[in-house]
């Protein structure tokens, strides 16, 4: 049985239909990786999941519950952990952790066994008593993930659980919930990073403006696209011409930057010289080639003609779409 | 464990970790202990010769007379920071941890009130200790501080009910911290610092019909006279009657947040 079930799950914020019916099954003990820009509908779709939002239509159950009608048994199973980590920064660590086991129902001599065993687990075990508003960013999620884990939830929600942290926290993050998976717990992962949806998740689903354009496996999904594209950066030209004059070897893919020309390429790495020499029969020089096989972000970008937005992306630089 | 003793330990907890948070933030616990005892300071300093104009209650001191309105200037405003703690909460996320827990709605919003309940409790000891430092008299004896003290920790807990309502509804702090004038307003359009009688239309009018008159002489009559039946029992139905409209405009505020989430 499914841990998540939702059919044609919708919200609407007065006319503005913020999701649009969604459909999405996540299996028993599966990383689901729900991945899409600032605005699709990600957080909105997690919020009613969690039963902090309800749906003005469709259905959804998690564990087994619904949304709706059982409510309470659905947030007795879940763990969550929200994009801006619900912490108290006047509260300790080990305050935080301990409220939310008696919040959790727990006995407080379990609650506060619990309390030491994750804070350890989380690495937060000296900084316990120090009030998290003193914490790093790194600190406070892990702290933020440590109280979603203190009544071992069956299904995990994590809202973007990696935006804005340096890449030593992100990893913790990362070996954190793959080990969660491993004990068995089901992962319901929000993301604007490629690459976390492409490390974690076993199943991704991609969501824009309220819809899901497409799921799969991160590997089925990069399938579907097939060819691999050459990514040239230009030494000097107009990035026009470049396009131009690219234009018969395959498709041109939306460009990163104003220095960089993406080209599909059917034939793969037999297609590399063909593009320098149609760069150079107009006088235009290369300073880089590579070959790239498809992306996420080409899935992203072959589903929605766009790309997603490019600050999200780690280390990224802002590129129109 | 049943569910009434996971839910009174949970409203234990939230209530411990209000009064933790006023006590952490010295900017709320300053509005309630420092301004109010600041206030019956320079009052009692300043206008303690009023006790002597015809009309005045008898009274032992004007000290004696204040501190029945020092408790309520602080309960009003404990409630009302009570109020900006949630709104801050629910700013930052955390009634989200709450909301997604498996408790009822309920216990969240009980467990600020105990919080708020717990300063009221303080601020009447507070003040309580105050008049005896400095020579009041409790005439209703031991019975009578235990009167006063139940009254403004009851009030507390109404009027954090209507900063709860506020705070949830809108979901900013700056919504309910903009009431805080309206606080000042409230309690000097009651009987808190003046007695009805010598006061001057309209606020006179004004102050016959505002429940917080009520409340406040039903603190008043255990410590300047001793336990009057009547005036304890308008003030307990007045605190009754704010509870009622906290509770309902809570309920619908907490229904209209999950709505708009």
């Amino acid at each position: 049985m499914p841990a998540i079930v939702v059919n044609g799950l919708e919200r609407a914020f007065g006319d503005v239909l913020a999701v649009q019916g969604i459909d999405l099954a996540v299996e028993e003990g599966e990383i689901y990786g729900f991945l899409g820009p600032n605005g699709a509908g990600k957080t909105t779709t997690v919020r009613m999941l969690t039963t902090l939002l309800l749906p003005t239509g469709g259905s959804a159950t998690v564990a087994g519950h619904d949304v709706v009608a059982g409510a309470r048994a659905v947030r007795a199973s879940i763990g969550v952990a929200l994009q801006e980590a619900a912490l108290d920064p006047l509260m300790t660590g080990r305050e935080l952790i301990r409220l939310q086991a008696t919040l959790q129902g727990l006995p407080a001599a379990e609650g506060r066994r619990r309390a030491d065993s994750l804070l350890e687990r989380v690495d937060l075990a000296d900084a316990a008593e120090r009030r998290v508003g003193e914490y790093s960013g790194g600190m406070q999620r892990r702290l933020d993930l440590a109280a979603a884990l203190v009544h071992e939830p069956r299904v995990l929600f994590l809202d973007e659980p990696t935006t804005g942290l340096d890449p030593v926290s992100r990893k913790t993050i990362w070996d954190e919930v793959r080990a969660l998976n491993d004990g068995g717990t089901t992962v319901f992962l929000t993301t604007q990073y490629l690459e976390e949806a492409d490390q974690l998740a076993d199943q991704v689903g991609i969501i824009d403006s309220g819809r899901i354009v497409a799921e799969g496996t991160p590997d089925s999904l990069k399938a579907e696209l097939g060819h691999p594209h050459i990514q040239l950066q230009l030494a000097e030209g107009s990035i026009a011409a470049a396009e131009e004059a690219c234009r018969a070897i395959g498709r041109l893919l939306p460009p990163t930057d104003g220095r960089t020309v993406l080209v599909e390429a059917e034939n793969g790495a037999a297609d590399i010289p063909r593009a320098i020499r149609a760069l150079d029969e107009v006088g235009i020089a290369v300073e880089s080639l590579e070959l790239v096989r498809p992306t996420l972000d080409d899935v992203f970008v072959a589903r929605t003609g766009h790309r997603l937005e490019p600050e999200q992306e780690a280390g990224g630089e802002p590129v129109e779409a | 464990m049943s569910r009434v003793v996971v839910n009174a330990r949970v409203v234990w907890a939230l209530g411990m970790r209000s009064v933790r948070q006023t006590f952490r933030r010295p900017q709320l616990i300053a509005p309630i202990i420092v301004f109010p005892t600041l206030l019956l300071a320079i009052q009692t300093g300043g206008a303690g010769a009023a006790i002597s104009l015809p009309g005045f209650p008898e009274v032992q001191s004007f000290l004696q007379f204040m501190l029945a309105g020092a408790m309520m200037q602080s309960l009003m405003l404990a409630g009302n920071s009570g109020g900006i703690a949630l709104a801050v909460d629910i700013e930052m996320g955390f009634t989200d941890r709450l909301f997604s827990a498996p408790i009822p709605r309920f216990a969240i919003v009980l467990g600020r009130l105990a919080g708020t309940a717990a300063l009221g409790l303080f601020a009447a000891l507070w003040f309580l200790a105050i008049g005896l430092i400095f020579g009041a008299e409790i005439e209703g004896g031991v019975a009578g501080a235990l009167v006063a003290i139940l009254l403004v920790t009851a009030a507390a807990m109404a009027v954090g009910g209507l900063g709860a309502a506020i705070a949830l509804r809108t979901g900013r702090a700056s919504v309910v911290q903009g009431l805080f004038p309206l606080v000042f307003v409230i309690v000097f359009l009651s009987s808190a610092f003046f007695p009805q009688e010598l006061m001057i239309e309209p606020a006179k009018t004004i102050a016959a019909y505002n429940p917080i008159s009520f409340v406040v002489e039903g603190v008043r009559e255990p410590i300047i006279a001793g336990i009057e039946a009547d005036t304890t029992l308008y003030a307990v139905l007045t605190i009754l009657g704010i509870v009622l409209v906290g509770l309902v405009l809570s309920s619908r505020a907490l229904r209209h947040r999950l709505r708009v989430g």
